[in-house]
């Protein structure tokens, strides 16, 4: 069984948002690392880039497939894990914490739509049928 | 219902990630492709190829029929010798790619791909008509391939004493038979190794042998990144129907010497020389970021342009490499459109990588 975080929020294209402060911070899930196998590289955005919310704004791509990154809501991009560029086995390993992709600074602070740990589960549960 | 291997409980017990592959319940991996992957390249590693399908041709015509019906000269063979062939349609298509093991003037067996197995028979046995041939496929038999440096050092304690010490002294692309196991020096990864092919009720006897010797078990995803290294084209992907051997890197497998060998798809092939090559199989090598992928667009100075065949990761060269199918007269560098952007790749001849090294 993959491993969801009950503090943190989800999108369905497999995306965790962490709340810190007034800043979210990004990566994808512990489903979604399995399922792509060992990411070997990674594109992330130009800092100060700006993003609709579903808008894709990075790429991973494994040794299986290449897979999009939707940026979960609108919103500015602040900082971005450079250490994930040099090595993205990093996402397989620690997917929520040294693995984070992209740090960005929401246009409003609701965050509508996004997905609780429960409701995620139940995303991730769906696909496996 | 998906077939299994003999092998799938143990793939289960250690893990697996059990995907589809032609219709066959395979492993990906059991952890990490990219370990399976170095250990192969550093160490030696373990892959069921149960699914690839074993067929024996006994009669004494079984020589005059592979003469026939594969683009490589069987005649080439002394007993305890392989031979790696395209089998051809008679548009010099390639129905499939398969390697021929002479037993005998009176048996041969040949290992074909799992994705075409019944199509293979199908054709095999309608070209078999004129000739005193027998075909059986030997549904009764596991294949298991153990590869990498480590692998011959490993075989003395997997194997009785004998057999091993005669597995040992087998040169590249040889066998020996011991009764219903065969040991075959060959593989599909660029190392070192065998496939050993034996009665499918020593299946888990022979898994944990291996085990025991530190031969780690690899999954269909390291199988790929190695064989793309190792320059060996996969069937389906890098080869198919609607190309010939002449277009696919693999004029060497084509021998029209004596000219009086009619072999099928001999005459398209003749006439395709004559006409001139248009399109070959080339390796690529990203300069730039990014992971090559099947079908992305080759861009070729001039108006020209390819398709790559299998791209991907190469962990060895912690680089993207591919193979692909250009114009004959590409030059040594080329663009590959990946994401809607044109990333500078380097053209080589494969292999990538032989013996753990880089060789381009």
């Amino acid at each position: 069984m993959s491993n969801i975080p009950q503090k943190l929020q989800y999108t369905k294209t497999h995306e965790w948002i962490r709340q810190d402060d007034e800043l979210l911070t990004i990566g994808i899930t512990d489903h979604a690392q399995t399922m792509l196998g060992d990411l070997v590289y990674v594109e992330l955005p130009e800092i100060e880039s700006s993003f609709d919310g579903g808008q894709e704004c990075a790429v991973v791509e494994s040794v299986k497939a290449a897979a999009d990154i939707y940026c979960p809501v609108p919103g500015e991009v602040v900082e971005v894990n450079d250490a994930v560029i040099e090595n993205p086995q990093l996402i397989n390993q620690d997917p929520y914490g040294k693995g984070w992709l992209i740090r960005v600074r929401p246009h409003d602070q609701k965050g509508s739509g996004l997905l609780n740990a429960d409701e995620y589960s139940k995303v991730v549960a769906s696909e496996a049928h | 219902m998906a077939k299994r291997t003999p092998f799938y409980d143990l793939h289960v017990q250690a893990n697996a990630k059990i995907v589809d592959f032609a219709g066959w319940d395979m492993p990906l991996h059991y952890g990490s492709q990219i370990q399976e992957h170095h250990q192969v390249r550093q160490h030696a590693g373990m892959f069921d190829v149960s699914h690839m399908g074993v067929v024996d041709l006994h009669g004494t015509d079984a020589g005059p029929y592979l003469r026939r019906l594969v683009a490589n000269n069987v005649d080439r063979l002394m007993d305890g010798k392989a031979l790696y062939t395209c089998m051809l349609n008679e548009n010099g298509g390639v129905i499939d790619d398969l390697i021929v093991y002479k037993v005998a003037d009176d048996f041969y067996r040949v290992v074909i791909n799992a994705g075409t197995r019944e199509k293979d028979i199908a054709w095999m046995k309608l070209q078999s008509e004129s000739f005193d041939v027998s075909l059986t496929e030997r549904t009764d038999l596991a294949m298991l391939a153990i590869q990498g440096p480590e692998a011959r050092e490993k075989i003395t304690r997997i194997l009785p004493a004998a057999q091993a010490e005669a597995a040992i002294a087998l040169k590249p692309f040889t066998f020996a038979v011991f009764g219903d196991w065969f040991v075959a020096r060959t593989g599909y990864t660029g190392e070192d190794g065998y496939e050993i092919i034996f009665p499918a009720t020593d299946t888990a006897r022979l898994w944990s042998a291996c085990l025991n010797a530190g031969v780690v078990p690899c999954g269909l995803g390291a199988r790929d990144t190695l064989r793309l290294e190792a320059g060996l084209n996969l069937y389906g992907s890098d080869m198919d129907e609607t190309v010939t051997p002449l277009e696919s890197n693999l004029s060497w497998t084509v021998i029209m010497d004596p000219a009086d060998r009619v072999f099928i798809g001999r005459e398209a092939l003749e006439k395709q020389k004559q006409q001139g090559v248009k399109r070959r199989l080339v390796g690529l090598v990203l300069d730039g970021p990014g992971v090559i992928r099947n079908h992305q667009k080759v861009i070729v100075a001039g108006d020209g342009v390819g398709e790559v065949t299998s791209g991907g990761y190469s962990p060895t060269l912690e680089k993207s490499i591919a193979l692909a199918r250009v114009p004959v007269d590409i030059g040594a560098q080329c663009f590959v459109e990946i994401r809607n952007k044109q990333i500078p790749a380097q053209v080589i001849k494969p292999p990538f990588v032989r013996n753990g090294k880089k060789v381009f």
